[in-house]
């Protein structure tokens, strides 16, 4: 049984049909990547696992647990499934260490010492230590999207979701970042991510998924779906990514 | 680039002549007619200041002092003209580049003189205005003895504005929330409670302020009797609190809305509950914002508690009606409005220093 199983996931928004049954199994340990033209659904995907959008029908399950549907605690859902957005949204009128101690202390409950500590030694491990006392309007993008990263671990999520965290960043500072990403896989993390980054994919991913119009057209192996993509659709999106430089 | 040819060429944008300096010497001429215009109409306020107070050397002396500084445009203008004197000789010395300097510069005093000298212009008809008709103006708005007479007891009856301000306003922060609170529940569940508040603020802000006054102050002694031995102040606070605990409501609502949905969703997927994400992200970002405008609604306010007087409740306007009909003068009622600028100019000052600040922090940031 897969850590995370996405089956036959239906969203619209109002008679618009965002996600038309998608289906995605995500193992303990692995790293999925969505990949799709802008518009597909890869955000929305991404928001339905942890229920910040609620699906319109099918089912999904962490850990053989159903997550969608009334009665779930939400809560206590989101601090095991981690996200990361791609607008970074950390919050404005804290610093970056209250940024990261904030869910520790106010839902898991740790004391303010221990988490401290603890966001410390994130901060410590993503080069981010000495800006502890900054406000988020003081940093970079990469910066602060390697801060968005840290408050996210800092819950311990058993999963992580991360929606395209490097696109709105300068090139000279996506390495940065996905370095950081690239850790937490070597690390066993398991995670799922849309991005635009194909040669990232291509070297972390053990399964790319190939998101069209809400419906999944092509999935499997990174080496399959980049050298010999079976549909279409998909060569036109990957030769389309060559053209602009991407892979 | 070896594109497609010709999406930009040479001999469809030609280089355009060099442009001459702008023209300083008829800017400066108009400054000059305004700036002496300005100067005679100060110099006959002046007069009309001295006759009116039958040559009385104070007034001759704050006359002479007001057409000196009128006289002040004239420098900036002057200056203009030597900027244009130079603008021609180095135009005439083929300097293009230093012309263009000197005609900006002469330009920018010129315009100085001219902007002066139309403060001028509407210091004179000012004085004019308050000063024709043997000083009618001035007999009935501004009469200094009737103003001696009625000060301490109209400053007696401010302080009750004040304090109805006060108190109405700490009542209006705590029942406006209680409003925004009920406004926002989610759900079906709150639905009800919903539609109640929403009714109550557009039914308070549809009804003029001093109907409200009207009815709750002579209303609420009929209707509940155990009122009638209270003073009336407190039910012209009941009123004042009940209309602007409407539009306070309003302010918090639109100041929470006002945060970026974005900052929910990073709380929400933290694991942080509704209430958790208000108080710890929502609230804190949104008060600064609702700050600026809570003030402007205390400003109303204060000047509404000025409506207490329908009521003959003694503040500053029943004080100063009072001594209006005694002296047959207004003196005592602009007495009141002078109160109230004093209170008031400083607030809105500061308001605007408050969104000033966060303006340049935004475009900062
Ligand atoms: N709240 C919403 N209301 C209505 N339509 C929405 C909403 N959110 C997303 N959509 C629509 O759903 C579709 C999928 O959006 P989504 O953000 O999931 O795409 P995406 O694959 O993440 O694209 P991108 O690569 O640009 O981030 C889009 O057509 C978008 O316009
Ligand atoms: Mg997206």
């Amino acid at each position: 049984m897969a850590f995370l199983e996405i089956k036959d996931v239906r969203k619209s928004y109002g008679d618009f049909e965002v996600l038309k049954g998608v289906s995605i199994n995500v193992e303990r340990h692995e790293v999925v990547c969505l990949i799709g033209a802008s518009g597909s659904g890869k955000s929305t995907l991404l928001r339905c696992v942890n229920q910040l959008e609620e699906v319109n029908g099918g089912e999904i399950l962490i850990d053989g647990d159903t997550v969608t549907g009334a009665g779930v605690d939400l809560n206590r859902l989101r601090r095991d499934v981690g996200i990361v957005f791609q607008s970074y949204n950390l919050f404005p009128h804290m610093s970056v260490l209250k940024n990261v101690m904030l869910a520790p202390t106010m839902v898991a409950g740790v004391n303010g010492k221990e988490a401290k500590e603890k966001a410390m030694a994130l901060l410590e491990s993503v080069g981010m230590a000495e800006k502890a006392g900054s406000y988020p309007d003081m940093l970079s993008g990469g910066q602060q999207q390697r801060v968005a990263i840290v408050r996210a671990l800092a819950m311990e999520p058993r999963i992580m979701l991360l929606d395209e965290i490097t696109a709105a960043l300068d090139p000279e500072l996506v390495g940065d970042v996905l370095e950081i990403v690239r850790q937490l896989a070597h690390d066993g993390l398991t995670m799922l991510l849309a991005t635009h980054e194909m040669g990232f994919a291509k070297e972390v991913a053990s399964k790319v998924c190939f998101l069209e119009q809400g419906a999944i057209l092509e999935m499997g192996p990174p080496k399959d779906i980049f050298e010999n993509p079976q549909e279409e659709r998909t060569q036109q999106f990957l030769s389309r990514v060559v053209k602009s430089g991407r892979l | 680039m070896t594109s497609a040819p010709g999406l930009v060429r040479d001999d469809l944008q030609p280089a355009p002549e060099p442009s001459p300096p702008q023209q300083v010497a008829n800017l400066a001429v108009f400054a000059l007619v305004v700036d002496l215009f300005g100067i005679a109409l100060v110099v006959y306020g002046a007069k009309l200041l001295r006759d009116y107070n039958h040559g009385h050397v104070l007034a001759t002396l704050v006359g002479a002092l007001l057409v000196l500084i009128s006289l002040y445009p004239l420098w900036p203008t002057i200056q203009g003209f030597s900027g244009a004197r130079k603008r021609s000789g180095l135009l005439g010395g083929g300097q293009l580049v230093a012309a263009r300097r000197a005609a900006a510069r002469g330009r920018e005093d010129a315009s100085i003189g001219l902007g002066y000298g139309v403060a001028a212009i509407i210091v004179g008809c000012l004085m004019w205005l308050a000063l024709t008709n043997q000083g009618a103006v001035a007999d009935t708005f501004f009469r200094v003895n009737a103003w001696s007479q009625s000060f301490s007891q109209a400053i007696q009856g401010f302080w009750i504005n004040i304090w109805v301000a006060v108190v109405s306003f700490v009542l209006v922060l705590i029942f406006g929330l209680v409003l925004a609170i009920m406004r926002m529940l989610p759900g079906r569940a709150g639905a009800p409670l919903r539609l109640i508040a929403t009714v109550y603020c557009d039914v308070f802000r549809a009804i003029p302020a001093i109907v409200t006054v009207l009815l709750v102050v002579f209303g609420v002694p009929l209707a509940f009797t155990f009122t009638q031995t209270w003073n009336s102040a407190y039910l012209g606070v009941v009123a004042l609190t009940l209309t602007y605990s409407a539009y306070v409501a309003e302010v918090y609502r639109a100041g929470l809305a006002s945060i970026h949905p974005s900052q929910t969703a990073a709380a929400r997927s933290l694991g942080l509950g509704y209430a958790q994400t208000l108080r710890a992200v929502l609230v804190p970002q949104a008060v600064r914002r609702m700050v600026p405008p809570l003030l402007n609604d205390f400003i109303s306010l204060q000047k509404d508690t000025a409506l207490l007087s329908i009521a003959a409740i003694p503040e500053v306007l029943t004080v100063t009606k009072l001594w209006e009909s005694k002296l047959f003068t207004l003196a005592p009622v602009t007495l009141a409005a002078v109160f109230f600028i004093i209170i008031t100019i400083p607030q809105a000052r500061f308001v605007d220093y408050l969104v000033n600040k966060d303006a340049a922090k935004r475009a900062g940031g």
